[in-house]
């Protein structure tokens, strides 16, 4: 935690005289800059990055050892190959389905797990910590710090997605043949625009964890421990998602935030199916409406006494 | 402060500074309970929205002139649309439970099933084809002139797509990788095969149009029995649509009304929906939430197998003597919807009963909606499957006898199976009814027939 203090005490200074220059916009812009510095520096956060690597690596090379002796379905016998994460059978094919196949895997807990942890310490952790009343002596005004945070876990979201995606691209080409591929809808589209879409995708995963981004804001602005944050954050996820499994509530799936979760795939149909994708989008902007106001309505009167 | 000062100046003033604070407390609060309408407000709207913008959208019947049910039943004739591209969403509850789990306890028992056995390609039309008898499914369809055609069948993460290109045939199954492969020149050898293969073609002309298929099924049954009427107009996919419906006039029919939506320019049926006698959800359900007239890209019908890729070859599958079942349950695939929900839900009630007999018996009795076919199995029991072939037919049987409504009659006893839209009576002296009547009905036709 000192280095955390640090850090913030070295940043805090550079931003108060950039706001006594340029108040407004240049204002903002350090603050949120000192933010990413201060979140991507911590080791925690390394470490959830790190995790977040590890994972494509080990689902290629476990599916290296399992086609190692030449038999490239990756489906068992009796055509098993629906299970497992999405598009994994096409993998001893193209590397690029690794992406794939390493999004398909960590977007339904790895990702939002790390989200969670970063968008719950986001507010509970400063005040835990005994510094968010350091962040407000500064004259940012607690909206714009609201913003700046949610904006810092947003990039997290992003940074995270490529990692993941960046991985598994490295593993998947040093693993498997890179080339043209096929999409699901069984047409062929070139390695450029191979690359293309899994850059979409990328963004369309990063997309996704909008929700969970600011539903975790909104539960650290409730409590002043970052670890309840978190705790609460990441057991709604797995709550949600049990609930999502459950046929009897079928009415009130479409408004789990996961819910259109795995819509990402249909960018690799052709012609892509865009109505879930863009249900999932809409879904996303709801909750980071409705969440993300509801911690600002909560933060505005919200008594800092750490 | 000092509030208990006795001075009568101090005291007012007290209370005014009183009355300020408790004012400045009050409006705090008025403002913290301000902030919080924000997210309620939000979630207020957003919730107003989800609930008022399909109800509006559907009150907007579209404007069109009349039209009588002949001119709209020469209209769906005349359509000639070749060039066609765009997604359609089939709802089918035929108050079976889960297909998908028979499917595959039928799977591993019919000698045909697609996903039984080793030698089986995953990629195999009639398999996936018979997911389409339960749930809701999304499928892109494309068509452009009577060679090339494309029927995707969208799932979770993956897509099962047949595509007919000149005289090749694809069913690429990207779950498992998996391609199954047919080209009309290997069909020549085998008489039946060939017959069938011949008809595909003219089937599949007809893609475009799931529901156009559809339409023309139903209207084939057209007759005095029947009631056909324009009945107003709605909007489909956005686009104006007349709504033509058909209606048995008969008693004891399951089948309650047909309905099915035309497009107005092009006389494509864009909308099919068959409503039980009973009440309750549509049997079936198949509908455009998007069409698109235009001529799909040409890449569109390009097929070549993944790298890696399992490809089973039809001669392979003939050569085993399984083709031509599946054959003709992908061409009902690519054609009618309803003729292939009312084959799988015969093969859900009756098993393997169709396969293993034949059609040997097969009678009709009566005629239009309430036809009931009768076909003597030969086998005691009545059960199927409990005859000749009985192995490993403990689980169909399990899965049967927990479906079955014991009935007694003139004809002795027997067990009704019942969806929403077919029901079946097994006699225990082997004989077999099956329609799309009610209970009564069939147990009325049995007595008769003794």
């Amino acid at each position: 935690m000192s280095r955390v203090e640090t850090s913030r005490a070295e940043a805090m200074p550079e931003a108060a005289s950039q706001a006594a220059r340029a108040p407004g916009l240049l204002w903002t812009f350090g603050l949120f800059r000192s933010e990413l510095v201060t979140t991507f520096r911590r080791w925690r956060t390394i470490a959830l990055l790190g995790v977040l690597a590890a994972v494509p690596i080990l689902v290629g090379i476990a599916v290296k050892i399992e086609t190692g002796d030449g038999s490239s379905t990756g489906g068992g016998p009796g055509g098993g190959g629906g299970e497992g994460p999405a598009f994994i059978a096409q993998i001893t094919n193209n590397g690029l389905f690794l992406v794939f196949t390493a999004l398909a895997a960590t977007l339904p807990f790895f990702l939002p797990m790390a989200v969670g942890v970063i968008a719950g310490d986001a507010i509970a952790g400063e005040a835990n910590a005994g510094t968010l009343r350091y962040l407000l002596v500064a004259p940012a005004g607690r909206t714009r710090l609201l913003l700046t945070k949610y904006a810092t876990t947003m990039t997290f979201c992003v940074v995270a997605t490529l990692v993941v995606a960046a991985s598994a691209l490295a593993a998947g080409a040093l693993l498997f043949p890179l080339g043209d591929l096929t999409t699901i809808s069984g047409t062929r589209i070139s390695f450029a625009e191979g690359l293309f879409r899994a850059l979409l995708i990328a963004l369309a995963v990063a997309a996704s964890l909008i929700g969970i981004a600011a539903l975790g804001l909104f539960i650290s602005t409730l409590t002043n421990s970052g670890i309840a944050a978190m705790a609460t954050t990441v057991g709604l996820l797995i709550t949600v998602q049990i609930l999502d499994q459950i046929p009897q509530l079928d009415a009130l799936h479409p408004y789990f935030f996961s819910h259109y979760w795995l819509s990402f795939a249909d960018l690799m149909r052709e012609p892509v199916y865009w109505d879930d994708l863009q249900r999932n989008l809409g879904l996303q902007a709801l909750y980071a409406a409705v969440f993300g106001s509801a911690a600002w309505a909560r933060f505005m009167a919200k008594d800092v006494t750490a | 402060m000092a509030p208990y000062e006795s001075d009568d100046s101090a005291r007012a003033d007290d209370a005014a500074v009183l009355a300020a604070e408790a004012e400045e407390v009050r409006s705090a609060r008025r403002r913290k309970a301000a902030r919080y309408l924000v997210p309620v407000t939000v979630v207020g709207v957003a919730a107003a929205t989800i609930g008022l913008v399909p109800a509006f959208a559907g009150s907007g019947d579209p404007d069109l002139p009349k039209i009588s049910a002949q001119e709209l039943i020469e209209k769906i004739a005349a359509s000639d649309v070749q060039q066609v591209s765009g997604t359609v969403k089939i709802t089918t509850d035929l108050g079976l439970p889960d297909l998908g789990g028979l499917a595959d306890s039928l799977g591993s028992q019919m000698p045909s099933g697609g996903s039984g056995g080793d030698s089986g390609s995953a990629a195999a039309p009639s398999a996936k084809l018979l997911e389409l008898a339960s749930g809701t499914h999304t499928l892109q369809v494309a068509t452009d002139g009577p060679d090339k055609q494309k029927l995707s069948l969208l799932d979770e993460a993956a897509e099962y797509s047949i595509i007919h290109n000149g005289d090749d045939l694809w069913a690429y199954d990207s779950a498992s990788n998996e391609v199954y492969h047919a080209t009309d020149a290997g069909e020549g050898e085998d008489s039946k095969g060939g017959e069938d293969r011949k008809d595909a073609p003219d089937a599949s002309e007809d893609v475009p149009a799931t529901p156009q298929e559809l339409a023309e099924e139903a209207l084939k049954a057209v007759d005095d029995t029947t009631s056909v009427t324009v009945d107003g107009t709605m909007q489909v996919a956005g686009r104006d649509a007349y709504r033509l419906v058909i209606e048995p006039k008969q008693s004891g029919s399951t089948v309650g009304a047909i309905s099915i939506a035309v497009d107005s320019e092009t006389g494509l049926p864009l909308k099919f929906t068959l409503t039980p006698a009973s009440g309750g959800a549509a049997v079936v359900d198949a509908g455009f939430t998007k069409v698109d007239f235009g001529k799909p890209s040409a890449s569109t019908f390009d097929f070549t197998p993944p790298k890696g890729a399992k490809v089973t070859e039809a001669d392979e599958m003939e050569e085993s003597g399984h083709h031509d079942s599946r054959f003709d349950e992908l061409d009902k695939g690519l054609g009618s919807k309803d003729a292939e929900n009312s084959k799988a839900s015969k093969d859900a009630a009756g098993s393997e009963e169709d396969f293993a007999s034949g059609l040997d018996g097969l009678k009709t009795i009566g005629k239009g909606w309430s036809t009931i076919a009768e076909f003597d199995t030969g086998a005691e029991g009545g059960m199927p499957g409990g005859g000749s072939d009985s192995t490993g037919d403990a689980r169909v049987d399990g899965f049967l006898n927990s479906l079955g409504d014991q009935v007694k009659g003139d004809f002795g006893s027997g067990t009704v199976f019942k969806t929403r839209l077919i029901n079946v009576l097994f006699t225990d002296d082997g004989k077999v009814y099956a329609g799309a009547v009610t209970k009564d009905a069939l147990v009325k036709a049995a007595n008769a027939a003794e």
